[in-house]
């Protein structure tokens, strides 16, 4: 938008009748102060909720009615800064200076004010209206920590709303503010730096043309200042001669300050949040001796050895558990469903009796194999990370992913990996380096995700026995690390340290609980049932239709040559594309038979369990993999792990021959 | 005694204590190649001249000043190495011995425009981690930058990097070593200069560091951590 410099705020987009018009809100912060419980709590859609910082990989947008206003609340992710330094930071700060929402709510951690202050000055010079939301008042009251939210909004400009969002407190109040604020559109004061900065930010200011970028002429000349790349890169275009002159008063700040002039800025900032603070909070003297509950569970959980045994402790129970009650579940939901119509595919008959078993099947399959296995898994997994456990794993064994030129935080997407591949991808936009980036969720790809797991059980596990699946596991796990460690030397880019905020544990809340494995739940459900019943009607169907046959015979270098396999396996690892789990779907339907070891020898099967493991991702993995880094990588990615498959299949068929 | 030889003492001190907290005068012995009797009249003149605490029969720890000594002989043996092996291609094998013998006669002058020339490294070629100097400059950056003849101001307290902090010790940064990015990503989070600080625990095995500070805790990389520069509280006279 242009022309914005001259006006003090900017007008409604249009004059529609103001009940009518849907306003535009957005929720910034730091990671983990509560952003997502606020967002459910108005909005009632259930966003993710964990004790972990940097949880909202996506933009999550949800629909407040309140008083007749029709409020679109968008939840940004967490940051701590708006230097652009990350994807997440560029995302947020365009949102809010381009996009225009009528009003950014920032929330902030009461226990942490300082900090989250810091954060509060850098939105404020973005010049959008804005409220506050100071949230986890209980907690802070817990540390003993007082704030008085009134002087803070007299200080500020803009209303202050003290609030609980886990509990829903202060949200009603949050409402009625937001409500009011889209009207009235409070501007937070100018925070002033100190006068050597002050200066030198009003004479870029007279330099400035007018509206350049679209971001306040404020906001602009501090950006020059600082020497950010964004900003620096758009003002060249318009006016070179003030980049020059910003140039020129930074390396006079940095003359006068002794350091660089990004962190001087940093230092005033935080300088004015210290005042601040010491005048709206009240510490009563926290007792010194006594250890907070926080610090009593570290002394375990962060414990040198017996930190590393809850953590084998802890993932393997989840997997046990995983397996044990979805094992449970998926019984008792294949009796209750063979009560209905049996579950065996037809090959003969009339069409329509073929499509219907065809997909009956896949919704019993789809039911069977993989719900059951993943609610248990994500219920467990979430209890782990909304305690604020999972933050400590990391922490643990931040040296281990070293190694593979990971760091800490990477523990996330890979734990759950094994749930399944596709958020886990998603959520490797936690990690800060973009080859960092990158390498985790091509190791993510690699993780025994709940179909594969379910292939190797119930196709090695089943008809050779438990120590070939546990082998085939051990075997994945340490080509993991191999395959790191290769491609960490391999790939451009650098390495980045990790530097994570570690929360505070709480009990976990059952209805946040609930509420995000029901969450992780309903995404994959969309998108396994279809796939199930449409794959597996495609199955009886074109093995009814004899197009199977041309298939498997142009598969058969690999499959039978290579890999020395059955003929039919080709159209299996074809329809394995779609979804893992559904080898086992189309081996049954294809060989009319669940006795699996009837059709194949031992080491056959074995090869079958390690090339499903391995090779190409499923389609919903490459195309996620194909919008996070582009199509050549995802291809680069698909083509690596068939080719890794072959191989070690083909080598796996001749050592197994030898003794199985 | 020469000074030379009372620095070498002092650097084996450090060296000791830094792994068995209190340096035996056996252990000196066996560090230095030298018989136990000249070690304890070595020890005997490093107590007269203030470096030392000297017990007879339990050993010596430094003190406030002759850790300060020490660090300083160590910090130029060490950034010599990273000049006789990156810039002269010295033989590896030779690169400890060299540097044993010139780093005492190195000036402040001659130690800081090394360190500039050499763009402030952070290791020496064996992985040692090299000392902050005691350069009165808030920043790697700033002193690099500086191209007219350096002031000769110098810090009072000396610096150590977060990661030699015990848990519980309170500190104050002082200087964070490294690139602008680096420096700007701890800033954001709080971690600007003169800000207090307290370390809460290292994590097993060369881990994360975890510190409190503004009300809040950071796990931090090792790495990132032992470019954090601080003055610990009660660190002065040792």
């Amino acid at each position: 938008m242009s022309g914005c410099r001259d006006c003090d705020g900017c007008l409604p987009p249009a004059f529609i009748p103001d009940t009518n018009r849907e306003y535009v809100v957005a929720l910034a912060g730091n990671a983990n102060v509560g952003k997502s419980a606020t967002f459910n709590q108005l909005t009632g859609v259930d966003q993710e909720i964990g004790n972990w910082p940097g949880k909202t990989v996506e933009r999550a947008e949800g629909l407040l009615q309140h008083r007749g206003r029709r409020i679109r609340v968008i939840d940004l992710p967490g940051i701590y800064s708006i230097t652009a330094l990350s994807t997440e930071e560029q995302v947020s700060r365009e949102f809010i200076a381009h996009d225009h929402p009528d009003v950014v709510v920032n929330i902030l951690d009461a226990s942490a004010l300082e900090r989250n202050l810091f954060f509060t000055f850098q939105l404020a010079e973005l010049g959008s209206p804005m409220i506050l939301a100071v949230n986890q008042m209980d907690l802070a009251a817990q540390k003993g920590i007082r704030i008085d939210t009134g002087k803070l909004s007299a200080l500020l400009g803009v209303p202050v709303i003290p609030t609980i969002a886990i509990r829903g407190k202060g949200i009603a109040e949050l409402s009625d503010a937001l409500v009011s604020a889209v009207q009235n559109r409070p501007k937070p004061h100018t925070i002033p730096y100190g006068k050597e900065v002050e200066d030198r930010i009003r004479r870029i200011m007279v330099l400035l043309p007018a509206g350049a970028g679209g971001y306040p002429p404020r906001w602009t000349a501090i950006k020059l200042l600082e020497g950010d790349p964004d900003t620096v890169w758009e003002a060249k275009k318009q006016a070179p001669d003030v980049v020059t002159a910003a140039q020129a008063f930074a390396r006079e700040l940095e003359k006068i300050h002794g350091e660089p002039v990004g962190t001087v800025m940093s230092g005033e900032r935080y300088h004015a949040a210290e005042r601040m603070v010491s005048e709206v909070m009240d510490i009563q003297s926290p007792q010194d001796q006594e250890l907070t509950p926080t610090e009593r569970i570290d002394r375990l959980a962060l414990h040198p050895v017996l930190g590393y045994l809850l953590l084998v402790l802890t993932m393997g129970g989840l997997l046990v558990w995983t397996f044990v009650i979805g094992a449970w579940m998926s019984e008792i939901v294949t009796t209750f469903l063979a009560g209905i119509a049996p579950i065996q595919p037809l090959v003969k008959g009339s069409a329509s009796e073929i499509l219907f078993a065809g997909a009956w099947t896949g919704f019993v399959a789809a039911l069977t194999l993989i719900i059951p296995y993943v609610i248990p898994f994500y219920l467990f997994l979430t209890l782990i990370e909304d305690s604020g456990f999972l933050t400590r794993f990391s922490l643990m064994l931040d040296r281990g992913m070293h190694k593979m030129g990971l760091h800490g935080k990477a523990i996330i997407p890979l734990v759950l990996g094994f749930g399944c591949t596709v958020p886990a991808c998603l959520s490797c936009r936690i990690i800060e380096s973009p080859k960092q980036k990158f390498l985790a969720a091509f190791l993510v790809t690699l993780v025994p995700c709940s179909a594969r797991t379910i292939v190797i059980l119930g196709v090695v596990a089943a008809f050779v026995n438990i120590w070939w699946a546990l082998a085939l596991y051990l075997f994945d796990f340490i080509l993991i690390v191999v395959i790191g460690r290769i491609a960490f030397r391999v790939l451009p880019g650098e390495s980045v340290g990790m530097i994570m905020e570690m929360p505070d544990y709480h009990v976990p809340h059952l209805h946040g609980v609930l509420g995000q494995t029901w969450q992780r739940t309903k995404s994959l459900v969309w998108i396994v049932l279809p796939a199930y019943i449409l794959g597996s009607i495609a199955i009886t169907a074109a093995y009814a239709l004899g197009f199977l046959e041309p298939i498997n015979v142009l598969l058969s270098p690999v499959t039978v040559i290579l890999l020395g396999l059955p003929l039919m396996t080709g159209v299996v690892f074809v329809f394995g594309i779609v979804r893992k789990e559904m080898t086992i779907l189309a081996l049954a339907a294809l060989f009319g038979t669940t006795v699996f070891s009837t059709i194949m020898t031992p080491a056959q099967l074995i090869v079958f369990g390690l090339v499903t493991l391995l090779y190409v991702p499923c389609i919903s993995t490459i195309m996620v993999l194909a919008r996070e880094f582009g199509w050549q990588r995802a291809l680069g990615i698909t083509v690596l792990e068939t080719v890794l498959a072959v191989g070690t299949g083909a080598v796996a068929i001749r050592l197994l021959g030898l003794f199985l | 005694m020469a000074s030379e030889q009372l620095e070498e003492y002092l650097e084996s001190i450090l060296d000791i204590e830094e792994k068995d907290g209190i340096a035996k005068t056996s252990a000196i012995a066996r560090c230095m190649k030298v018989a136990p009797a000249s070690v304890t009249e070595a020890l005997q003149t490093l107590a007269d001249k203030g470096f030392v605490h000297y017990e007879p029969y339990k050993g010596a720890s430094l003190t406030g000043q002759g850790r300060e000594m020490a660090r300083k002989v160590k910090r130029r043996h060490r950034l010599l190495e990273v000049f006789l092996s990156d810039v002269l291609h010295i033989n590896g094998e030779n690169v400890h011995d060299e540097a044993c013998k010139m780093e005492h006669t190195l000036s402040d002058e001659t130690e800081c425009a090394l360190c500039k020339m050499l763009n402030a490294p952070a290791r020496c070629p064996h992985g040692s981690l090299i000392g902050a100097c005691d350069r009165d400059v808030e920043s790697c950056s700033a002193c690099l930058r500086e191209t007219m003849p350096h002031s000769t101001c110098t810090r009072d307290e000396p610096l150590i990097p977060v990661t030699s902090l015990r848990p519980g010790q309170k500190a104050t940064i002082a200087f964070i070593r490294g690139d602008n990015s680096v420096v700007q990503r701890l800033a954001d989070l709080g971690l600007t200069l003169r800000t207090d600080i307290q370390l809460v625990r290292k994590a097993p095995l060369l881990g994360p560091v975890e510190i409190a500070v503004r009300k809040t805790r950071l796990a931090i990389d090792h790495a990132i951590a032992d470019h954090i520069f601080v003055t610990a509280y009660g660190e002065k006279n040792g």
